[in-house]
């Protein structure tokens, strides 16, 4: 399998990103006077680490967090509490000078090609602004750049004059992965970065993440929540549930031998191209409950197939290593093993 | 602006490949427009009027004619092509109150006119756009309190207001010209808030933001050019208001002082011949009147030109 043969020529088990019981709460008011009636609880308390050279999956149901995670970790959003860790300093304590080198290291690729570049820059200039920003090189250097990083992604020199309404959504994803790269990042946050695109563009646009990061060994966090796109992409994947992460484990553990309940309901919803196949499904009932008062105990426990009363909502269960390198928040993971 | 630290442009990239700019195509669908058409046009004829003036008026709009040719006062227009005698001297729109050309009075005002337009909405467009985005870009408490401020403002009916501070600065042009500006900022200052507050939540000013950008970068580089055309549209319609305002403060001699030649002025110091001397008002109020027209069809001609629906259509 290409994902083990890769994180085996990595450098190594070296953690590049470590996010440390992240809580964000968005608080929630009311009236004139702002008065605070509760907090919604986009994230809360999550941990993980992404080595070194690695791609991460996030994937959850849309509202789960898992943005809020991602733009906490660009330090676009200031987090209610916790860590993230860049090379082993806290982003959150970072300022002036070491912002910007942290800025320059950290980029991110959004979900909608639309919204994500200015209409009124010519996708040269929306490409260079990082170098601009950063006071990188003279124009001279800083066009060649420009142009170097649009052959990198597969366009051509002429397309630096022009507008993004001039381009299809995969072509814009692109211009918006060059201007990620053109600041010569270590680590990739990428958003949903194929959710807006046709089926035949999301793999046009994954083979090129994937030939960028082994050429210029990127670590990524992929956010997703198609699973089969993060299967094609990811060596490790976390699965998030109303805030929480549920399930952290590689690739083949996550796809071949699911531990949490959720995660099987999510991996039996793939569709499977063989009419003769029976499959099981695990069907969810209702609807994700409300992350302003999320229920107690076990979040998923009002929904799962394998809840016991009496104990799943009252105590909350933590991410425990069943299996090596795999981690489930479930009090009756172990049924599965 | 500071957008101009780009290096890269369509022209240096590829002078021979034509690449179009959003506001270009804006600019080809303007001329689309009838309504833009006729206005644009009326408004380059004004123009031309204002900067030529002394060329095509026959007089000084200020020289009281008694002693230097035979006019009676509040004459009738002579023209000599509709049969006025050739003997007598030719004046298209009669003589004033004050024994002077009208017609050279009113060519004149389209200078006054034109000038307190553009600078009135000049220097509310300047200031109401820079409290309205560092009010959207802060939040908080200090966009509430500059927002309520605004809103105060915006509660006194707006001619009334100009009259208040007019009596508190004194008549006379100069100080119409900051009360109209005063009146007219809260519009401009809640557009640009609006305009901010949801331009901020875009993702490619988030992009910037991650790039590194300044609070300054993002805002005068990202959210201003994005904010500009609702700008555009709304200072086009508020000149013609403007227009309207200083003259219907001048007819109450409160702006622009006689021999002042302004229009609203020569309205308001002949309205009581407007039965004996009809073409006194006429003329000045028929000035007012294409000066406005063509203003708001142009502004409507560029919001039509910028709505998005027509975006598609116009695509080449």
């Amino acid at each position: 399998m290409a994902a083990t043969e890769k994180r085996s020529s990595g450098k190594g088990n070296e953690d590049l990103v470590e996010v440390r019981n992240l809580v964000k709460y968005f608080p929630v008011t009311e009236g004139v006077l702002k008065r605070k009636v509760g907090n919604i609880r986009a994230v809360d308390d999550v941990s993980f680490a992404i080595k070194r050279g690695e791609t991460l999956g996030l994937v959850g149901e849309s509202g789960c967090g898992k943005t809020t995670v991602s733009q906490t970790m660009l330090r676009l959003t200031e987090p209610t509490s916790g860590e993230v860790l860049f090379q082993g300093e806290n982003i959150f304590d970072k300022n002036g000078r070491d912002l910007m080198e942290m800025r320059r290291k950290v980029q991110i690729v959004f979900q909608d090609p639309y919204a994500s570049l200015d209409p009124r820059l010519t996708i040269g200039a929306a490409i260079e602004e990082g170098l601009i920003i950063h006071k990188m090189g003279n124009s001279e250097e800083r066009v060649e750049t420009v142009l170097d990083m649009l052959k990198l992604v597969g366009l051509e020199e002429y397309h630096a004059g022009r507008f993004p309404h001039e381009f299809s959504g995969g072509q814009r994803q692109r211009i918006g992965i060059a201007r990620a790269l053109v600041l010569s990042p270590e680590f990739i946050i990428l958003d949903e970065p194929v959710s807006a695109l046709d089926v035949s563009i999301q793999a046009q646009v994954l083979n090129i993440l994937k030939e960028l990061q082994e050429r210029l060994k990127l670590t990524y966090m992929f956010v997703a929540h198609n699973l089969a796109v993060v299967e094609h992409i990811s060596d490790r994947v976390a699965v998030m549930y109303l805030g929480r992460l549920v399930e952290v484990t590689t690739q083949e553990e996550l796809f071949g031998r699911p531990l949490h309940p959720y995660t099987q309901a999510l991996l039996s919803a793939i569709p499977v191209p063989d009419p003769t196949r029976k499959r099981e499904r695990t069907i969810l009932a209702g609807d994700v409950p409300s992350p302003l008062n999320p229920p107690s105990g076990c979040r998923f426990h009002p929904r799962c197939p394998i809840a016991r009363l009496g104990h799943c909502s009252i105590e909350d269960p933590q991410l425990r290593e069943l299996r090596p390198g795999h981690w489930v928040a479930c009090h009756y993971a172990e049924d599965f093993l | 602006m500071a957008t101009r630290t780009e290096a890269i442009s369509p022209e240096t990239i590829n002078p021979s490949q034509r690449s179009r700019s959003l506001g270009s195509l804006t600019i080809r669908r303007l001329f689309k427009q009838r309504n833009a058409i006729v206005g644009l046009t009326i408004l380059t004829i004004l123009l031309l009027i204002a900067v030529f003036s002394p060329q095509i008026a026959p007089y000084d709009p200020e020289l009281v004619l008694i002693g230097i040719e035979d006019v009676g006062k509040r004459e009738s227009p002579c023209i000599h092509l509709l049969g006025c005698p050739e003997d007598q001297p030719q004046h298209i729109m009669g003589i004033d109150g004050n024994f002077r050309d009208q017609f050279s009075r009113v060519i004149y005002g389209t200078r006054v006119s034109l000038f307190i337009g553009f600078s009135t909405i000049g220097l509310a467009v300047i200031i109401g756009s820079l409290i309205g985005a560092v009010s959207g870009y802060l939040g908080g408490w200090a966009d509430n309190v500059i927002m309520r401020f605004m809103d105060v403002i915006l509660a006194f009916p707006s001619f009334l207001l100009a009259i208040a501070i007019i009596t508190v600065l004194g008549r006379g042009l100069q100080n119409a010209l900051y009360a109209i500006a005063v009146v007219n900022i809260p519009v401009f200052a809640r557009l640009m808030r609006a305009s901010v507050l949801s331009l901020k939540e875009q993702e490619f000013v988030a992009a910037s933001r991650a790039l590194g950008a300044s609070p300054f970068r993002l805002l005068f580089a990202r959210i201003l050019p994005n904010a500009a055309p609702t700008l555009i549209v709304q200072a086009t319609l508020s000149i013609a208001s403007a227009i309207l305002e200083a003259a219907a403060l001048s007819f109450l001699g409160l702006g622009a002082q006689p021999p002042t030649p302004e229009w609203g002025t020569m309205l308001g110091s002949e309205r009581n011949q407007v039965f004996t001397s009809p073409h006194l008002v006429f003329f000045p109020g028929i000035a007012i009147m294409i000066t406005v027209l063509a203003f708001n069809l142009l502004g409507d001609g560029i919001r039509d030109a910028l709505d998005p629906r027509l975006a598609q259509t116009t695509k080449s």
